[in-house]
C-alpha cells in the first residue's frame, strides 16, 4: 500500500529526517498562502501514486505566491496516468549540490531486508547498479539481531563517502532503516537525498510502501497520517462494482468470494481459487473471450455468498452469460458452489441453463454437484475436461449467442 | 425465497421435545434449526440451502424422525 | 523414495483444535500419516481423532521423536508457534497460515537457518508423497487424494495449492505419477523456493523430472533458472506460467500476496524468457505438460 510523497515525508520526519519547509495544499488559494508563508522560491509537486510526474508536467517552480497559485491551478487539474492528484505539495526550494539515494527493501532471494545506498541519486537506481556498480552499496540486515546504526555507516562509507558527510548521512539513513523495520514496510526510499550548497542534507522526495497484511497492526499510524480505511491504494481506485464485491465477501466469514476486479467485457466469471483464477483468466483471453470481471472464490464459501457474487456479476450491464470454473477442488465443495450460482441466476430472473455458459469444477462432492447441475440443465464437465478446454467452450457459447 | 435444493422434515414429536430441539440447534453448523420462545423447534427456511449434508441432525435424533431431503434428487 | 516426508515420518499439528486443523488432521490420518500429537495452549488432555492435545511442543518432543510440524494458527500467533517448534528441535515446518507480514516470515526463516530447520510456506497446503504420507491439507480428503495423485517419477512444486492438485491430476491421468508434490506457498517471502528444493529432488533416485507452477511477481523463477544453469541439473523441468494477463496491469494485485507486477523482472514474459534460456520447457496449457515431460524423460 503506497503512500503519497507528503505522507512518506511526514513519516520520515517523525523519526528525525530533515525536511524542507512546506505543506500540502488542496486548492490553488491554499498553495498561494503556503508559498507566502515560506517566502521566496518554492517548488510545487502533484501528489499522485504514480511515476513520471516530472515528465507529465506535475512539478513546477514559482518565485512568488502569485506564480505559485497559477502553477497549483494547473497541477490540480492535471491527471497523470489517469490519476487525479490528491493535492499539491508546496515546498521551499533549495540549492542542491549533490543528490544521494537511500532505500530499504526486501531481498526475496536472501529473504532479508537490504539497505541500498548510492552517491548517484535522482536517477534510476537499477540503471546505476548496472553501469556504475561501485557507486551502489548493498548491506543486508538481520531480522533477529537488533539493528544498529553502524550498518548504515557501512553502506554510506562503501561508496566512498567520508568526513562530515559520512557523519551527517549516517543518522538519516539509520532512521530510514528504523522506519522500515518498525512499520512493516516493503519499501522506504529517500530519492533524492539532497546535499545543499551550504552543506546540509535534506529529504527531497520519498517513497513508502506498507505491507497490506500489516495495515491493521499499524492502524494508529495510518489514522494519524490521515489515511482512510477505505483507501485500497491499488494502481487505480476501486470501482463501485469492486466495492460491492468486497461487501459480498465481507458479508459472512465462510470462505472467500472476493478480489473482484472489473473489466469491460460481456462474459462474467465466477472462478477460483488464487492460481486457478489466473490460469482461467488467461485461458478465456487466449480464446478471444472478453471477461467482465476477475474474481477468486475459495475456502468453501457459503451458498449465499456464491449466490450474491453471481447476482452482482449478472447485474453488471452487458453481462450475457457467466462461466463457473475452478481447478480440481478439495476444500471448496462442488455442490455448494453449484447451488449458489444456480440460485443467483434464478434470483436475477435468469434461466441457469441459458446463463451459465459452462460449469467446470471437479473435486469434493462433485457427484451431488453434477446432479444439481443436471436437474437445472446446466452444461458441466468433470476433471477429464481441462480448464483451457472449458474456457474454450464458454467463449464459443458467447460467440454463438 | 423458498429453498431450492434442500428440505428438512422433522416429526411433530421431535419438534415438541424442547431438549431435543436445543440439541438440534447446537449440532447444525449452518443454523437450520432454531427454537421458538416456547422452546419448540423451528426449521429456518432461509438457511435450508446452506445445509452441508453432515447428517449431524439425523444422528442426534431418534432414527427416522429427522429427514434431510435433497430436492435435486426428486 | 520421496523428498521431505515418507511413510514413517512423524509430525505434530500446532493449532490442532481449530476448524481447518481438525479437518486436516483427519485427512492426514485417513491417508496413513503419523500424527503423534497436537498443540493448543490450554487444551492439554483433549484429543482430536485420537491425537492427544498438549500445551507445549516440548511435551511431545520430550517423549517422542518428531520430524515435523504443520502450523495452522492465526497470523498473529504464527511466529511464536514456529519459534517454539524450532527451539524444541523440530526440523521441518509446514506453515499453512496466510496473511503473515513478511518481516515476521523473514524472522522465522532466519531462525530456521540458524537451527538447521526447513520451512515450507507460509500460505501453502503442504506436502504429499503418494502412497507414503500427506502433511497438510493438500489434495483434501484421502478419497480425493487417491483420485488426483499417483505414485511415480515426477516432482511437483507449485506456488498455488489448488493448482498443485490440478497439475498432479493431469499428470496422473497421463500415466505420470508423482514422487512428491510440494505446495510451496503464495507469499512474497517463503521458506523454500524452487531452487532451494531442487537439491532434494536431485538426490532422490525416484524423481526423474520436475513440474512447476509459477506466477508473476518475485524472483523465484529467475533463481531457479540460475540454479539449473550453475548446477547442471540431471532433471528436466517443465514449467507452467499463469497470470500472463497481469503483465499489462502493473501495480494491480491478483491471486496470492506474492503476485504483483512491480518491475520488468516480475512479468511473466521476463520469467518465461529466463527459464527457456536455462533449458526449462514452458507449457502454454496445463494439458500440454505431460507430453513435454515425456519428451524429455
Ligand atoms: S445435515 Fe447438517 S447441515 Fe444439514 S440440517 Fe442436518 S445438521 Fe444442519
Amino acid at each position: 500500500m503506497r503512500f503519497y510523497e507528503y505522507e512518506a515525508k511526514a513519516l520520515f520526519a517523525r523519526h528525525g529526517a530533515p525536511l524542507l519547509r512546506g505543506r500540502l495544499a488542496h486548492t490553488a488559494a491554499e498553495a498561494k498562502t503556503i508559498a507566502a508563508e515560506i517566502g521566496g522560491a518554492v517548488v510545487l509537486k502533484s501528489q499522485v501514486l504514480t511515476g513520471g510526474r516530472m515528465k507529465a508536467g506535475g512539478v513546477k517552480f514559482a518565485d512568488t505566491p502569485e506564480q505559485a497559485e497559477t502553477a497549483a491551478t494547473a497541477i490540480l487539474e492535471l491527471e497523470i496516468n489517469g490519476q487525479k492528484p490528491r493535492g499539491v505539495l508546496v515546498e521551499q526550494r533549495a540549492g542542491v549540490a549533490q543528490e544521494y539515494f537511500a532505500a530499504v527493501t526486501w531481498d526475496g532471494r536472501r529473504k532479508l531486508p537490504v539497505l541500498v545506498f548510492s552517491d548517484m541519486g535522482g536517477i534510476d537506481i537499477e540503471e546505476v547498479a548496472e553501469t556504475h556498480p561501485e557507486h551502489v552499496a548493498q548491506v543486508h540486515l538481520s531480522t533477529l539481531v537488533p539493528f544498529s546504526p553502524f550498518k548504515a555507516k557501512e553502506a554510506v562509507a562503501a561508496v566512498g563517502v567520508t568526513g562530515d558527510d559520512l557523519t551527517r548521512l549516517t543518522p538519516i539513513v539509520a532512521s530510514l532503516v528504523e522506519v522500515f523495520l518498525r512499520y512493516d514496510l516493503t519499501l522506504a526510499e529517500i530519492n533524492p537525498l539532497g546535499k545543499t550548497t551550504d552543506g546540509r542534507f535534506l529529504v527531497l522526495d520519498g517513497h513508502v510502501d506498507l505491507e497490506a497484511e500489516a495495515r491493521d497492526k499499524h492502524a494508529k499510524l495510518l489514522t494519524e497520517l490521515g489515511i482512510g480505511k477505505e483507501e485500497t491504494r491499488q494502481a487505480r481506485p476501486p470501482t463501485r462494482f469492486e466495492i460491492r464485491g468486497a461487501e459480498v465477501d465481507a458479508s459472512d466469514h465462510r470462505g472467500v468470494a472476493g478480489n473482484v476486479v472489473e473489466f469491460d467485457g460481456d462474459l462474467g466469471l465466477v472462478i477460483g481459487a488464487g492460481g486457478g483464477s489466473l490460469t482461467l483468466f488467461d485461458a478465456i483471453r487466449k480464446h478471444g473471450g472478453r471477461p467482465a470481471n476477475y474474481c477468486e472464490i475459495g475456502g468453501n464459501p457459503s451458498v449465499k455468498k456464491a449466490c450474491e457474487l453471481t447476482k452482482l456479476i449478472l447485474s453488471k450491464p452487458g453481462v450475457k452469460k457467466i462461466a463457473v470454473m475452478m481447478n480440481v477442488v478439495s476444500n471448496t465443495r462442488v455442490d455448494i458452489v453449484a447451488r449458489g450460482v444456480i440460485k443467483g441466476c434464478v434470483e436475477s430472473g435468469r434461466d441457469p441453463a441459458d446463463t451459465i455458459a459452462i460449469f467446470r469444477i471437479p473435486g469434493a462432492w462433485e457427484d451431488d454437484g453434477f446432479k444439481i447441475l443436471g436437474k437445472y440443465r446446466v452444461e458441466y464437465c468433470d476433471r477429464t475436461v481441462s480448464m483451457f478446454e472449458a474456457a474454450r467452450r464458454a467463449v464459443a457459447k458467447m460467440q454463438a449467442a | 425465497m423458498n429453498a431450492m435444493f434442500i428440505d428438512v422434515q422433522v416429526d411433530a414429536a421431535v419438534a415438541a421435545d424442547t431438549a431435543l430441539a436445543k440439541k438440534l440447534t447446537e449440532v447444525c453448523p449452518v443454523n437450520i434449526f432454531a427454537q421458538e420462545k416456547d422452546g419448540r423447534l423451528r426449521v429456518v427456511e432461509e438457511n435450508l440451502d446452506e445445509c452441508v449434508l453432515c447428517e449431524l441432525c439425523i444422528q442426534a435424533a431418534p432414527a427416522g424422525s429427522v429427514r434431510v431431503i435433497k430436492l435435486y434428487e426428486q | 523414495m520421496s523428498i521431505l516426508i515418507h511413510r514413517d515420518a512423524t509430525f505434530i499439528v500446532q493449532g490442532i483444535t481449530g476448524r481447518e486443523a481438525v479437518n486436516l488432521t483427519r485427512e492426514c490420518l485417513d491417508y496413513g500419516s503419523k500424527i503423534v500429537g497436537g498443540v493448543t495452549p490450554g487444551r492439554a488432555g483433549r484429543d482430536v481423532y485420537g491425537v492427544p492435545v498438549h500445551d507445549c511442543v516440548r511435551d511431545i518432543t520430550a517423549k517422542t521423536h518428531v520430524d515435523g510440524s504443520v502450523v495452522t494458527v492465526p497470523p498473529r500467533f504464527t511466529r511464536d508457534a514456529v519459534f517454539e517448534a524450532i527451539e524444541a528441535g523440530v526440523k521441518l515446518l509446514v506453515i499453512v497460515t496466510e496473511r503473515i507480514p513478511r518481516g515476521e516470515v523473514a524472522q522465522m526463516v532466519e531462525l530456521a537457518r540458524l537451527r538447521g530447520a526447513r520451512i515450507i510456506g507460509p500460505n501453502c497446503l503442504g506436502i504429499l508423497s503418494p502412497e507414503e504420507a500427506k502433511m497438510g491439507g493438500l489434495g483434501g480428503p484421502a478419497v480425493n487424494v487417491r483420485r488426483a495423485f499417483r505414485k511415480g517419477p515426477i516432482g511437483v512444486m507449485s506456488r498455488s495449492g489448488g493448482m498443485t492438485t490440478e497439475i498432479c491430476n493431469t499428470l496422473s491421468a497421463a500415466g505420470l505419477g508423482q514422487s512428491t508434490a510440494v505446495s510451496i506457498g503464495g507469499d512474497a517471502i517463503i521458506g523454500s523456493s524452487y531452487a532451494e528444493l531442487m537439491p532434494l529432488f536431485e538426490a532422490d533416485p525416484e524423481t526423474k523430472a520436475i513440474v512447476i507452477y509459477s506466477e508473476p511477481g518475485g524472483r523465484m523463477e529467475a533463481e531457479l533458472a540460475d540454479w539449473v544453469r550453475e548446477n547442471r541439473s540431471r532433471l528436466p523441468i517443465v514449467a507452467f506460467m499463469a497470470g500472463r494477463f497481469m503483465d499489462e496491469m502493473p501495480g494491480m494485485r491478483f491471486g496470492h500476496a506474492g503476485t504483483i507486477v512491480e518491475g520488468k523482472a516480475d512479468t511473466t514474459a521476463d520469467k518465461i524468457e529466463r527459464m527457456k534460456a536455462a533449458g526449462i520447457s514452458v507449457a502454454e496449457r496445463i494439458e500440454d505438460i505431460p507430453a513435454l515431460v515425456k519428451e524429455r524423460l
